[in-house]
């Protein structure tokens, strides 16, 4: 192969976790979801602007939903932050208390910045 | 004690040494030896010479002994099991009271049990299977600078195995052009790049020229992706004043990640350089060169578990465990039986994965598990599925031989490694069905695509040599 026939690798803002996969769709997300509740770790949601992505802390949506069984419940509040905060990321978290550590966090809606 | 009088002579060890109604005490330091003696001396006075000679023992009686109570601190052989399968080698359990070990140093306990023992003439063979720590002797040692749990929080890495590669070509590159290859990695989407264990400061590209460079290649990579990058760098030096200069210097470039060689540098350089990294807020990355010297011998040396537990002790933030699936030597179940030593605060005995003891870590923090060597993006699924998220996958070759170059490379991994965890998480069993789940995340990645066809027929396939002992 010649090598002016190979792609270009534009690099982008990535996100961290799933950040290279294409958009989830619902059903996506709703088994992610079911992944953090089966694993016994709280459901978390938190957003930021694009501009201050690489800060450790984001805006947390209200508590974490310590306990929270119900996947519908915790997609409802994933939507409900978007639409509140367009602009920004929203990112799913699970806390797990055991490990002191998030088991799980991703980028589910990405801001139009 | 004040009855005996000394008799000058040689006796046999068993009459002090083995003791089979011994009940080991939880603060003892217990150790598991495969043996192998010289044909006709009995197992008893092998196994009790191996716990003289690596504790208070030596060949003759000596007046000295009586001026202390050495039933105190003597070494005790308490059992002894055949090898499955071997009719050659036994195991000898080895009891040893905590006070014979200087806190803090696995320097000192390696001294004592693997020194002089290991050329005794009775043994034709000698290997070091496994120690049980006490808890009140693992309080004493600092441990990982950082452990799992920090450095997912200082990186931001949460929910999957992190991505890493060793910069290639290994040596010759300069500094400048070695930045760039660092660069190309972490922009196309890799967490870190590794110095190779070669990479010291050689003429053609001095420490400090690379450090700079590679400092540059890991702020504009941040800057562009919005992830937290590192590179470890190599502070493996020839003296340990080198090697903490060469550390500030890293910190001072903005690296998170520091590198050592913790064989070849030895035990007191790498606990030295843990207490800094400790003190400094770096993480620090574990090579493991020449432990195949050591561990790979079936009958003699020292497994690669008690290596990885004295690194935890010791203090290191990755270590390297072999890859099960690529170039290098690894039963599975043996890997995952230290992989464990090294992440979890409690391992029960499992002789199915060469575990010998309990062992309680306490709050001793977790070590993370690198995988390097020969692997590609069609091991993705495997290496996820043997080492879980607490691991570091390191694909060298696997990223930098992309036909599209390292930046394409390093998504080719990305999308690889993502794609399967995302279907481990939606409960597929992704080792079988690789392939599926590979080729469906291909469709949206051409990166990945040309990947999966440049490596298709890549494999390793040999025979273990180091197996687990089974009948």
């Amino acid at each position: 192969m010649q090598n002016s026939e190979t792609a270009n690798f534009e690099t982008s803002q990535t996100l961290e976790t799933f950040g290279f996969l294409p958009k989830m769709n619902q059903s996506e997300i709703q088994a992610q979801v079911a992944y953090i509740i089966s694993n016994g770790w709280s459901p978390a949601i938190e957003h930021e602007h694009p501009s201050r992505s690489f800060d450790h802390y984001w805006t947390m949506w209200k508590l974490p939903f310590f306990g929270e069984r119900d996947i519908g419940a915790v997609m409802a509040e994933l939507e409900a932050c978007h639409r509140a905060f367009p602009d920004h990321h929203v990112r799913l978290t699970g806390y797990d208390n055991y490990t002191q550590s998030q088991g799980s966090a991703f980028v589910v809606f990405e801001g139009r910045g | 004690m004040s009855e005996s009088s000394y008799k000058a002579g040689v006796k046999e060890y068993r009459e002090k040494y083995w003791t089979p109604d011994y009940v080991p005490l939880d603060t003892d330091l217990l150790a598991c030896f495969k043996v192998t003696g010289q044909p006709e001396v009995p197992r008893e006075e092998v196994a009790a010479a191996v716990a003289a000679e690596s504790s208070t023992g030596t060949w003759s009686t000596v007046w000295s002994e009586l001026l202390t109570d050495l039933e105190f601190y003597k070494g005790r052989a308490y059992r002894i099991e055949d090898v499955p399968g071997d009719s050659e080698s036994f195991y000898a359990f080895v009891a040893y009271p905590i006070d014979l070990f200087e806190e803090g140093s696995v320097v000192n306990v390696l001294t004592s049990l693997v020194g002089n023992v290991f050329g005794f003439k009775a043994l034709k063979h000698l290997r070091l299977e496994d120690i049980r720590f006490p808890i009140a002797y693992i309080k004493t040692c600092g441990g990982p600078p950082a452990g799992i749990q920090v450095e997912r929080d200082r990186l931001n890495k949460y929910g999957r195995p992190m991505l890493g590669a060793t910069i290639k070509p290994k040596l010759g590159l300069s500094a400048k052009n070695y930045g760039r290859a660092v660069y190309e990695c972490l922009r196309g989407g890799l967490d870190m790049t590794k110095d190779d264990e070669n990479v010291n400061s050689q003429p053609f590209m001095r420490w400090r020229d690379r450090f700079e460079f590679v400092g540059e290649a890991i702020q504009k990579a941040e800057q562009e992706t919005g992830e937290r990058k590192g590179h470890y760098l190599n502070v493996t030096a020839a003296t340990p004043e080198e090697m903490y200069k060469r550390a500030e210097f890293a910190k001072e470039v903005g690296s998170p990640i520091l590198m050592h060689d913790f064989l070849t540098g030895g035990f007191t350089a790498n606990t030295g350089l843990a207490n800094w990294c400790r003190e400094n807020g770096m993480l620090l990355h574990i090579h493991r060169a020449m432990h195949a010297v050591i561990d790979r011998h079936p009958k003699h040396g020292i497994h690669f578990r008690v290596l990885a537990k004295c690194l935890r002790l010791s203090g290191g933030d990755h270590l390297h465990t072999g890859t099960v699936v690529g170039k290098l030597e690894g039963d599975r179940n043996s890997t995952l039986g230290f992989v464990d030593q090294l992440r979890e605060s409690f391992i029960p005995e499992d002789r199915s994965r060469g575990v010998f003891f309990d062992q309680d870590w306490g709050s001793l923090p977790g070590v993370f598990a690198v995988a390097s060597g020969g692997i590609h993006v069609w091991h993705m699924p495997a290496l996820v599925t043997i080492f879980g998220d607490d691991s570091m996958l390191q694909f060298g070759g696997g990223t930098q031989g992309h036909p599209w170059g390292n930046a394409a490379g390093a998504a080719a991994n990305r999308v690889a490694l993502e794609a399967s965890v995302k279907a481990r998480n939606e409960g597929r069993v992704i080792e079988k069905e690789s392939r599926d789940i590979l080729t469906e995340a291909a469709r949206t990645s051409p990166e990945l695509a040309i990947a999966m066809e440049t490596w298709k027929e890549i494999k390793f396939e040999f025979e273990t040599v180091d197996k687990l002992d089974v009948g």
